[in-house]
């Protein structure tokens, strides 16, 4: 079927139904709502839109044939914040980027400033951030496939999720006393350390959470109505996903075999064992696939972290970034004054610049620091994976359905917070 | 300590690991783009995490091109596009970081610009630069030539300035109380 062929044949619009009055139309080229063409606005606070940012598609029956897409709604400038903020001020900024995943980026914040200082944590913090990042990333992707199949009508699959979500920012809760908002790493250290015991628990929820992603797959994988709603549909094929740089899961679901945890280890990411989840065909299963299997490896990942953390120190032995102790800042002068010259004036940075990434819940998560001495940013570029993402949303709908639309927005997982940062 | 301090667990092993590789990319390009190369900083010599390669902004195009699809460099994944305001003359650097997916080496591409200059578009090369070359003029207010829909895309199509500017204020407002109607041509075919 040709997606520009209205169904009333166009001579008998231009010239009027036979035996009727002249109804002739004149017509302008430049008049929209044409033929059979209609222009929807879906968002910027649409129920299908995850977050608010807004899609025009002009819609030719049930065909897209052209679409826009609009954001910016909620930019909160936080590149240039960031030249205004010292380094550990911006860590509660570096939250509301991908609030699905917080502590990921947390944790790609205080990898890419540490670089810049020549700074290597100790082991223990090592290990914990490691956890925390794919506790993280495992509430992201459970999010993301929950709610593409609640988009799509399968509720109950989400819900199943959900829970599981609950238990993981418990856990979160435990680490740092917030669940959304974290705010856990500093620089050089983290905010506590785990409670006694935290290992455990993790280790068990992820054993729990295995036999319920097991679960999941069996009642959605197969469905064959899920299946019909989401095989072939919105494709973007290799070429595309390079070309619109794609990352992380939504890349890998088009056949990129390209997962920084593997190909550019960071952290400790060589001393555990896990696979990388690769599909071919770039449509909306694949996706929903991938990151089904992702969050299996991710739970082979926490297990394995469980089993190696050791105790120790959590701070790196650096004078300059090293949060002085409650103990000492309420009994000693010098640990008073520390305190204070700490978070006013903050610490400075060594002239340098360092773009460091970490694989996201989405995809390559980067900080572009440039530094220029002093206790703030020259220029802090945010790489979220989302604004690359959104970006390629209108040439893969191009062509769909326009329910297909909602599929594919949910499969690619775009982050309001993390598109206008 | 500072950036040339290696950290192995934060991916400071690189210097060690494409060290060699670099080497010999920066002296093919120094040798086929001479008149193109104006500076280069390596890292071990200046404070950088990877090669930091000054061009002339005329052969751009060629020159990405080449890093692309040549096949000793490979840098076929545009993994950024920004620049920054330098507050010198001329006034700004466009940062292009790029990743070979199949060597795995990172590379940064920058090229100054002053501050009426228009750049050349990369969306021949990749199209995913399109709204990255948008969000550029948005902040930075650097045109880009030949490109087919360089509109605001972060701030409101009327605001006046460039926020990442050095000499944009930190607090103000600019309030727009009507909302603004749809460009028909942006859904024309």
């Amino acid at each position: 079927m040709s997606t520009s062929e209205s169904h009333i044949p166009k001579d008998i619009l231009r010239q009027g139904l036979p035996g009727t009055m002249d109804v002739r139309i004149e017509r302008d080229p430049d008049d929209l709502w044409d033929d059979s063409r209609v222009i929807i606005n879906i968002g910027p606070t649409h129920p299908a839109m995850h977050g608010a940012f807004r899609c025009m598609a002009k819609i030719n029956g049930e065909i897209i044939e052209k679409s826009y897409s609009e954001f910016g709604y909620t930019h909160r400038a936080k590149e240039k914040i960031a030249e205004h903020r010292t380094y550990h001020q911006f860590v509660v900024y570096t939250d509301r980027l991908n609030y699905c995943s917080a502590l990921l980026n947390n944790v790609a914040y205080s990898m890419s400033v540490e670089r810049l200082m020549g700074i290597e944590p100790p082991a223990r913090c090592i290990w914990i951030r490691m956890m925390a990042s794919e506790i993280a990333r495992i509430a992201d992707h459970l999010i993301c496939i929950g709610i593409s199949a609640v988009d799509l009508g399968a509720f109950s699959f989400f819900l199943y999720g959900f829970h599981q979500r609950e238990e993981a920012y418990t856990l979160i809760e435990k680490l740092c006393g917030a669940r959304l908002t974290t705010s856990y790493t500093r620089i050089g250290g983290l905010m506590h350390d785990a409670p006694e015991g935290w290992e455990k628990e993790v280790k068990a929820w992820a054993v729990k959470t295995k036999s319920v992603i097991e679960e999941m797959d069996k009642l959605l994988t197969d469905n064959k109505i899920w299946r019909k709603r989401t095989e072939g549909v919105t494709i973007f094929n290799k070429e595309q996903s390079l070309a619109y740089s794609f990352t992380g899961p939504v890349a890998r679901a088009a056949g990129i075999d390209i997962d920084l945890r593997r190909d550019q280890p960071y952290m400790y990411y060589k001393d555990v064992e896990f696979d990388v989840p690769i599909a071919q065909n770039g449509d909306c299963f694949d996706r929903y696939a991938v990151r089904l299997e992702e969050i299996k490896q991710s739970l082979k990942i926490l297990i394995q972290c469980a089993d190696k953390i050791q105790k120790g120190p959590i701070w790196a032995e650096d004078k300059r970034v090293r949060i002085p102790e409650k103990e000492v800042i309420y009994n000693t002068m010098e640990g008073m004054i520390h305190h204070f010259k700490f978070f006013m004036s903050g610490f400075d940075v060594p002239a340098g610049e360092a773009y460091t990434q970490v694989e996201g819940g989405n995809g390559e998560l980067g900080f572009y620091i440039v530094s220029k001495g002093g206790p703030s940013a020259h220029r802090m570029r945010i790489r979220g994976p989302s604004f690359w993402h959104y970006q390629g949303f209108d040439p893969m709908i191009k062509g769909q359905m326009i329910g297909d639309l909602v599929a594919a927005l949910g499969s690619i997982n775009v982050i309001a917070g993390e598109l206008d940062r | 300590m500072n950036i040339l301090t290696p950290i192995p667990t934060n991916g400071g092993d690189t210097l060690i690991k494409f060290g060699s590789v670099w080497k010999s990319q920066v002296a093919i390009l120094k040798e086929k783009f001479s008149q193109d190369v104006e500076e280069v900083l390596m890292p071990g010599e200046a404070l950088c995490d990877v090669p930091i390669i000054y061009v002339k902004k005329k052969n751009l195009v060629n020159i990405l091109t080449f890093l692309k699809e040549d096949s000793q460099f490979q840098y076929n994944f545009l993994a950024d596009y920004t620049a920054i305001d330098e507050e010198s003359d001329p006034r700004f650097e466009v940062v292009f970081n790029l990743f070979s997916h199949t060597k795995f080496a990172r590379i940064r591409i920058k090229v100054r610009c002053a501050e009426n200059e228009e750049m050349p578009t990369l969306i021949s090369i990749w199209p995913g630069a399109n709204w990255a070359e948008r969000e550029i003029w948005d902040m930075f207010g650097i045109k880009f030539q030949g490109h087919p829909d360089l509109r605001r895309i972060l701030m409101d199509q009327r605001w006046v300035g460039h926020p990442l500017r050095k000499d944009y204020p930190l607090r103000g407002y600019q309030v727009f109380t009507t909302p603004e109607a749809i460009d028909p041509k942006l859904l024309q075919d």
